[in-house]
């Protein structure tokens, strides 16, 4: 009985093998600086994400046009929520806080994906921020549930489930809208013609411009690069517009049978950029809300905390 | 026909209840002082919209009009609707909400305990499947007004104030009027005296863990079973019934 070998391997020596075996790596395990850095940088915006992400939907819940659509709506809200406490009691396994993330996003030192720095205009965005947005985020986080980070991975496998069904119910009030009313069918255009552009951004730079992508890559923390995976939901996405009658607001798609994908126009990257750099139309007002909402309930978080230093 | 009547009359009173707490509860998604919290009042909100539509499908079966559940939400006026004045308060701050909702919740916990044994088989079944969800309710909303009223100098004197103010609207949640008597008498309708002690005791017991005093015999505003409500009704009708005035064509 004994640890024969592995006694004798270094940190980085066990945490190569892990990598190189595909086994995950655990909070105990010894990480290099730099994969613990990464990662508590992807996995608390990626939580950031999920919660600011709560805003632009909430938007709608007051002014659902059903109560059915109401009740879809807000259940789908409180989920992103929870996958918000997923992710932070996640990413507090590599030894930071919620209370300190939620600190360097109000402090604007962490980011959140920038699709949520669009305004949702019309009820039709419920649509499309459900199929397009959540369905985006699905391709990216079915490729994380193997993520080499074992807490990362298995947050992705609950949410996974979830998330398709936000994507399928954004997908239906879309279907719905298209097959509406002339009004209707013009707001989910409309929804498209805005959403498309932003989501298909929102896999991030192309992978010659994207100057982290090969650490993660070689760490497994990516396991597919930001070209691969916004292909993949191109390619499925597609078909999906086309059942329901709308058309996808780029002139350059085309079929590609040699590659067996579809070619895709040129994406803008200046607007892209501007808007991670704080000049999209809602980004200080997302973060004015969540600021806020803290704020205002600072005495409330104090009381608890005081009944319970009082009541043991 | 007339115990139909008043029966019609009563399924708006607790569908209309539970439609504007849900809706005002709704308004905390994304502002709450925790993610936790968040979840909480959205949970709760979630339930009292899952018993409006219950009762709105019912009503609509046995007014047979015609009408779904979305007809009773979003094409009535401000006048048409009989909520209690309480549910429509505006949300204030967390402690507002919470005095709100304890308030209300615990109203419903006895309401319903009474109308498990309603001779109404739908309403007897609502209110033993809605129990579950109330008791929740309460507890949740209870907890929050001890640990609010033990817990800093602020909190106290902060939810104090929020039970004191909306106390006025507490007697209004027992207001019948002649059709709803009429059931109580005929065993459908729970008798209301007995909720309010009920109520009462269970209030007494929350404010005293809370070191909270129970506010002063006051004027109690009346009015919401002759559909005569605050000027806040009208604004939360605006948001919610919008889309379906706008585009009174359309289906969703
Ligand atoms: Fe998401
Ligand atoms: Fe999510
Ligand atoms: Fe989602």
């Amino acid at each position: 009985m004994s640890t024969l070998g592995e006694a004798t391997m270094t940190g980085q020596e066990l945490f190569d093998y892990k990598i190189e075996n595909d086994l995950k790596i655990e909070p105990k395990d010894w990480m290099p600086e730099d994969y613990r850095k990464h990662l508590q940088r992807q996995m608390s915006q990626h939580a950031h994400s999920e919660v600011i992400g709560m805003q632009p939907e909430g938007n709608w819940i007051l002014r659902a046009p059903s109560l059915r659509a109401k009740v879809i709506l807000l259940a789908k809200v409180q989920d992103e929520a929870g996958h918000g406490q997923y992710l932070y009691s996640a990413a507090e396994t590599l030894g930071k806080t919620r209370d300190e993330f939620i600190n360097e996003l109000q402090t604007g030192k962490a980011k959140y994906s920038s699709i949520f720095n669009y305004p949702t205009l019309t009820w039709a965005d419920m649509g499309a921020v459900g199929w397009l947005v959540d369905g985006a985020a699905i391709v990216n986080q079915v490729s994380l549930q193997r993520t080499s980070y074992g807490p990362y991975s298995r947050a992705m496998v609950k949410i996974c489930k979830e998330e398709s069904f936000h994507q399928r119910q954004g997908y239906e009030i879309m279907a719905q809208m298209a097959n509406g009313t002339p009004e209707q069918k013009e707001m989910a255009q409309d929804a498209l013609n805005r959403f498309w552009w932003p989501s298909i951004m929102m896999f991030g730079p192309h992978d010659g411009d994207s100057p982290r992508t090969g650490n993660a890559m070689k760490w497994k923390i990516k396991r597919e690069t930001n070209d691969d995976l916004r292909q993949q939901f191109i390619d499925k996405t597609v078909a999906q517009a086309e059942v329901i009658g709308l058309t996808i607001p780029d002139p350059d798609l085309k079929w590609n049978e040699e590659r067996g994908h579809y070619d895709f126009g040129k994406m803008d990257w200046d607007e892209f950029w501007n808007v991670v750099n704080g000049n999209g139309p809602c980004n200080k007002q997302r973060l004015q809300h969540h600021i806020d909402a803290h704020k205002n309930g600072s005495w409330v978080r104090k009381a608890a905390n005081a009944y319970a230093e009082k009541n043991g | 026909m007339e115990t139909s009547k008043n029966l019609i009359k009563l399924l708006y009173r607790l569908g209309d209840n539970t439609l504007i707490y849900g809706q005002r509860l709704a308004e905390w998604c994304s502002n709450g002082p925790t993610l936790e919290e968040d979840v909480a009042l959205t949970n709760i909100s979630l339930d009292n919209f899952g018993q409006t539509r219950a009762i709105y499908s019912h009503l609509a079966e046995i007014e047979n009009k015609g009408k779904t559940e979305d007809d009773y939400a979003f094409r009535r006026n401000e006048r048409q609707f009989y909520n209690a004045l309480i549910v429509e308060r505006p949300n204030g701050h967390f402690g507002d909400t919470i005095a709100r909702g304890f308030l209300f919740d615990a109203f419903q916990l006895h309401f319903y305990q009474e109308l498990t044994k309603s001779n109404n088989e739908f309403l007897a079944g609502l209110a033993a499947k809605s129990l579950k969800e109330v008791q929740y309710h309460v507890r949740h909303s209870g907890e929050w007004v001890v640990r609010l009223g033990d817990g800093t100098d602020e909190s106290k004197e902060k939810i104090q104030k929020s039970i004191n103010d909306m106390w006025e609207f507490t007697g209004d949640m027992f207001a019948t009027d002649s059709a709803i008597d009429k059931l109580t008498e005929e065993g459908v309708a729970p008798n209301y005296n007995l909720v309010k002690e009920k109520w009462t005791k269970t209030v007494e017991e929350v404010l005293y863990r809370a070191t909270l005093k129970k506010p002063e015999d006051c004027y109690m505003q009346k009015g919401s079973l002759s559909g005569l409500h605050s000027e806040f009704l009208g604004h939360l009708l605006g948001d919610m019934q919008y889309l379906q005035r706008a585009y009174p064509d359309s289906e969703w």
